[in-house]
C-alpha cells in the first residue's frame, strides 16, 4: 500500500455573511466535517453541483484558506489548522511547495502582462535560490514536458489557445515538483479534442512522478476515466465516497444515483429513463432541516426530515443516508 | 414537400483588421417541423454564427451570402428589416447560452415576458398577465404569480433558463433555436431543462435546432446531427448511425477521444489545433490533423453521397474499415 499524503479530519469551513443592515449575521456552512485520505499516485475526484463546496475544499487543500474546524495533514505534518476569525495560517514552506493548484479558466489564471517564461519561473524565484540560467533551463524542460515548443518561452498568454494556456498552467503547477496537484475543473473550459490531450498529459505526469490528484469536476465521464476514488458532495457534506468502479456500478445514495442518471451518455440506443430531480440545490444560508437532500429525494422518510444522517463507513465506502439504495 | 427551414450554401465573412475571415463556409441546414436537429462542433466551428445570420443578429462587419435562405416559404435574404422583425421572435425563437446575462437585470421577469406578448400577440393587459402566468406554469416554475415580480438576479440559473424558454414560447414559434441551452447549468438541472425542451417540442410539433458541443446531450436528444469543423459542415447523419458509424475522420476521432469510449488509461487524442484565420489549409481543413490524409487532400476535397453521411472527405471511413480496426485493436 502506498503512502498516505493527505489526510483531512473533520475539515469544516463556515463563512459569516451579512444579510443586511440591522439584521442578524448568517452562517454559510460551505464545508462540514469532511474526512478523507489520499495516497500518492492516486486520484480523488470530488463531484457535485455548483455550491456544494467542491471549490472551498480545493482552496482548503491548497492552503489558500484555513479551516474553521478540523485539520489537514500533508505528509504527516499539520498543514492547516483553524485560526481565530479566518486569519491565514501560514504553513511551513515545504508543505506549501508540495501542493499546487490548476484552475478552471486558463484565460483568467495567467497574468496577461507576463511572458510564459516569467509565469513559469515565478514559483522558482519565490521558493528557491536558483540562478537565472538554472531557472530558465528548468522552465524549458517543463515546457517540453507538457508539449509546448521552446519558442513559446517569450510569448504572452493572449497568443495561446485555451489548451496551450492550460498546459502553461499545468507546467507552472508542476515546476516545484509538488506531491499533490489540486485540479479545479481543469478541462471544462476546453474543447473536446483538446480535452483529451490535456487529460493525457495529466495521466502521464501522474505515472511519471507518483503525483496525487485532487480532481474537482462536474463531468462524470471524465471522472470515471481518471479517478481512483470518488467523493460526492451535497451542500458542503460528503454524501457518498467510494472507489470509482463500485460507485459507478452501484451507487447507494439516492443523490449519487440521480447524478449518474442525469449525465447524458453517448449511446443513443441506451436512452434511459432518467431519475429527474425536482427542484434545485437549496440555499446554503438556509439549509433544510434533517438531511439536506430530503426535499428532492424520492426515498425520503420522516426521519430524514428531522435528523441529519450520520456518516457510516462500511468496507471501502462512506455513506450518509437513512434509506440507501440496496 | 418543402422544409420549414432550408438554407443552402450559406457563407459568412467577417471584415477584420487582418482581412476577410470566413466563419461559415458553404453550409446547408435544413430542419422540418417536429424534428430535432443538433449542430455539433468545437468553438470556432461557426455553429452559432450561422444561426445568428438567420436571425439577422450579426454585427455590421459580417457579410452573409447564400444561395437560398428560406423559412416557411419566405426568402429571409430579400425581406426588409421590418418584415424580418415580424418573423424573428414570433416564428423563430432563440435561447442563448447564459440565461443570467440574456435577461435584462433592470426589469422583472414578468415585465420581460409581457413585453414579448404585447409586441407579438397584441393582447390586453389582463390577458397578458394571465398568459404570462400560464407560460411560467408551463415551464414548471413554482408559484408563478409571485415569480412575475422577481428580478433575474433573484432567480437561479436554471430558473432563468426556464423564464427564457417561457418568453420564447409566448408566441408559439415554429422553429426554436437553442444555442448551448444547458452549458452553464449543473447536470441535474440540465436534465430538467432538456426534458422540458423536448416535451414542449413534441407537444407543439416545433422544429428544434440544438447547438451544442456536448456529445452526450446530442445522443440523448437529437434526431439528426450535423457536425461542423472550422466553419464547414463535415458530416450529417441520423443520430444512431452517427454514433455507430461516423464517416468523416474528424467525427470518428472526436468520438473516440471521449473518455466514455476509451478502454485504456490513455485517450486517443487528435493532435494539433483547429486552423485559425491565417493558417487555413488549401483544401480539406482537417487534413493536417487527419490520419487518413494523403497529398490529394491538400489539392481538393470531395463531398460524399447521402449514404456516406455527406462527409466532406476524399477518404470517408466506411463500416467495414471500422470493423477491421476494431478487430485489430
Amino acid at each position: 500500500m502506498s503512502k498516505t499524503i493527505i489526510e483531512a479530519k473533520d475539515l469544516t469551513r463556515h463563512y459569516t455573511v451579512k444579510k443586511g443592515f440591522l439584521q442578524k449575521k448568517g452562517i454559510v456552512k460551505a464545508l462540514e466535517s469532511v474526512c478523507f485520505k489520499l495516497q500518492a499516485g492516486k486520484t480523488l475526484a470530488v463531484v457535485g453541483e455548483s455550491g456544494c463546496g467542491k471549490s472551498t475544499l480545493a482552496r482548503m487543500v491548497a492552503m489558500i484558506e484555513a479551516p474553521t474546524r478540523g485539520s489537514l495533514e500533508i505528509d504527516g505534518q499539520i498543514a492547516s489548522k483553524p485560526t481565530s476569525q479566518g486569519q491565514r495560517f501560514l504553513p511551513a514552506i515545504e508543505n506549501r511547495k508540495s501542493v499546487q493548484i490548476v484552475f478552471q479558466n486558463p484565460y483568467a489564471s495567467l497574468n496577461p502582462r507576463h511572458k510564459t517564461g516569467t509565469i513559469l519561473e515565478e514559483p522558482l524565484l519565490l521558493n528557491t535560490k536558483m540562478q537565472h540560467a538554472q531557472r530558465r533551463k528548468l522552465a524549458e524542460k517543463m515546457m517540453e514536458r507538457v508539449g509546448l515548443r521552446p519558442e513559446h518561452y517569450d510569448r504572452y498568454p493572449h497568443m495561446f489557445s485555451g489548451g496551450q494556456r492550460q498546459r502553461i498552467a499545468i507546467a507552472r503547477a508542476m515546476i516545484l515538483n509538488p506531491r499533490v496537484l489540486v485540479l479545479d475543473e481543469p478541462v471544462s473550459a476546453l474543447d473536446l479534442s483538446i480535452q483529451a490531450q490535456v487529460l493525457n498529459i495529466l495521466t502521464d505526469l501522474q505515472e511519471e512522478r507518483g503525483l496525487a490528484y485532487v480532481f474537482i469536476s462536474h463531468d462524470l465521464s471524465v471522472v470515471k476515466h481518471l479517478a481512483d476514488d470518488v467523493m460526492v458532495m451535497y451542500l458542503g457534506k460528503i454524501v457518498e465516497a467510494a472507489p470509482t468502479k463500485s460507485l459507478f456500478e452501484k451507487p447507494r445514495h439516492p443523490y449519487t444515483a440521480a447524478l449518474l442518471s442525469a449525465t447524458p451518455t453517448i449511446n443513443p440506443a441506451a436512452r434511459k429513463k432518467r431519475i429527474t430531480l425536482t427542484g434545485e440545490l437549496p440555499s446554503p444560508l438556509n439549509p433544510p432541516k434533517g438531511c439536506a437532500f430530503n426535499p428532492r429525494c424520492a426515498n425520503a422518510s420522516n426521519i430524514c426530515r428531522t435528523n441529519a444522517p450520520p456518516t457510516e463507513v462500511a468496507a471501502d465506502r462512506q455513506l450518509a443516508c437513512f434509506n440507501p439504495i440496496v | 414537400m418543402k422544409k420549414l427551414l432550408d438554407i443552402k450554401n450559406l457563407s459568412i465573412d467577417f471584415q477584420t483588421a487582418g482581412g476577410l475571415f470566413r466563419a461559415v463556409d458553404q453550409i446547408d441546414i435544413t430542419c422540418d417541423s417536429g424534428e430535432v436537429l443538433a449542430i455539433v462542433g468545437e468553438s470556432g466551428s461557426g455553429k452559432s454564427v450561422a444561426m445568428l445570420a438567420l436571425m439577422g443578429l450579426l454585427p455590421w462587419n459580417a457579410k452573409v451570402s447564400a444561395e437560398l435562405m428560406q423559412f416557411d416559404s419566405k426568402n429571409m435574404l430579400a425581406i426588409s428589416k421590418k418584415e424580418r422583425r415580424k418573423i424573428i421572435g414570433k416564428h423563430i425563437g432563440m435561447i442563448f447560452q447564459e440565461p443570467m446575462s440574456s435577461l435584462n437585470p433592470c426589469f422583472t421577469v414578468g415585465f420581460q415576458i409581457v413585453e414579448t406578448l404585447k409586441l407579438h400577440l397584441g393582447l390586453n393587459r389582463a390577458q397578458r398577465r394571465k398568459k404570462a402566468i400560464e407560460l411560467l406554469e408551463l415551464v414548471g416554475i413554482p408559484a408563478p404569480e409571485t415569480r412575475l415580480n422577481a428580478f433575474p438576479h433573484q432567480l437561479s440559473g436554471g430558473m432563468c433558463q426556464r423564464v427564457m424558454i417561457a418568453m420564447v414560447l409566448a408566441s408559439n414559434p415554429k422553429l426554436l433555436i437553442a444555442d448551448e441551452p444547458t452549458t452553464a447549468l449543473d447536470v441535474t438541472i440540465q436534465a430538467q431543462i432538456l426534458n422540458l425542451l423536448l416535451s414542449l417540442q413534441k407537444e407543439k410539433n416545433m422544429a428544434l435546432i440544438l447547438i451544442t458541443h456536448d456529445m452526450g446531450v446530442v445522443a440523448e436528444t437529437a434526431d439528426r446531427v450535423q457536425v461542423q469543423y472550422a466553419g464547414q459542415k463535415v458530416e450529417e447523419q441520423k443520430v444512431e448511425s452517427l454514433f455507430q458509424t461516423p464517416h468523416h475522420p474528424y467525427t470518428l476521432a472526436l468520438l473516440s477521444s471521449l473518455p466514455e469510449r476509451a478502454d485504456g488509461r490513455k485517450l486517443p487524442s487528435i493532435a494539433g489545433l483547429v486552423p485559425g484565420q491565417f493558417d487555413r489549409p488549401p483544401a480539406c481543413l482537417f487534413a493536417p490533423r487527419c490520419s487518413f490524409a494523403t497529398s490529394l487532400c491538400n489539392k481538393e476535397v470531395k463531398k460524399q453521397s447521402n449514404l456516406l453521411g455527406q462527409a466532406l472527405c476524399n477518404f470517408p471511413v466506411t463500416y467495414t474499415q471500422q470493423k477491421n480496426a476494431g478487430a485489430k485493436a
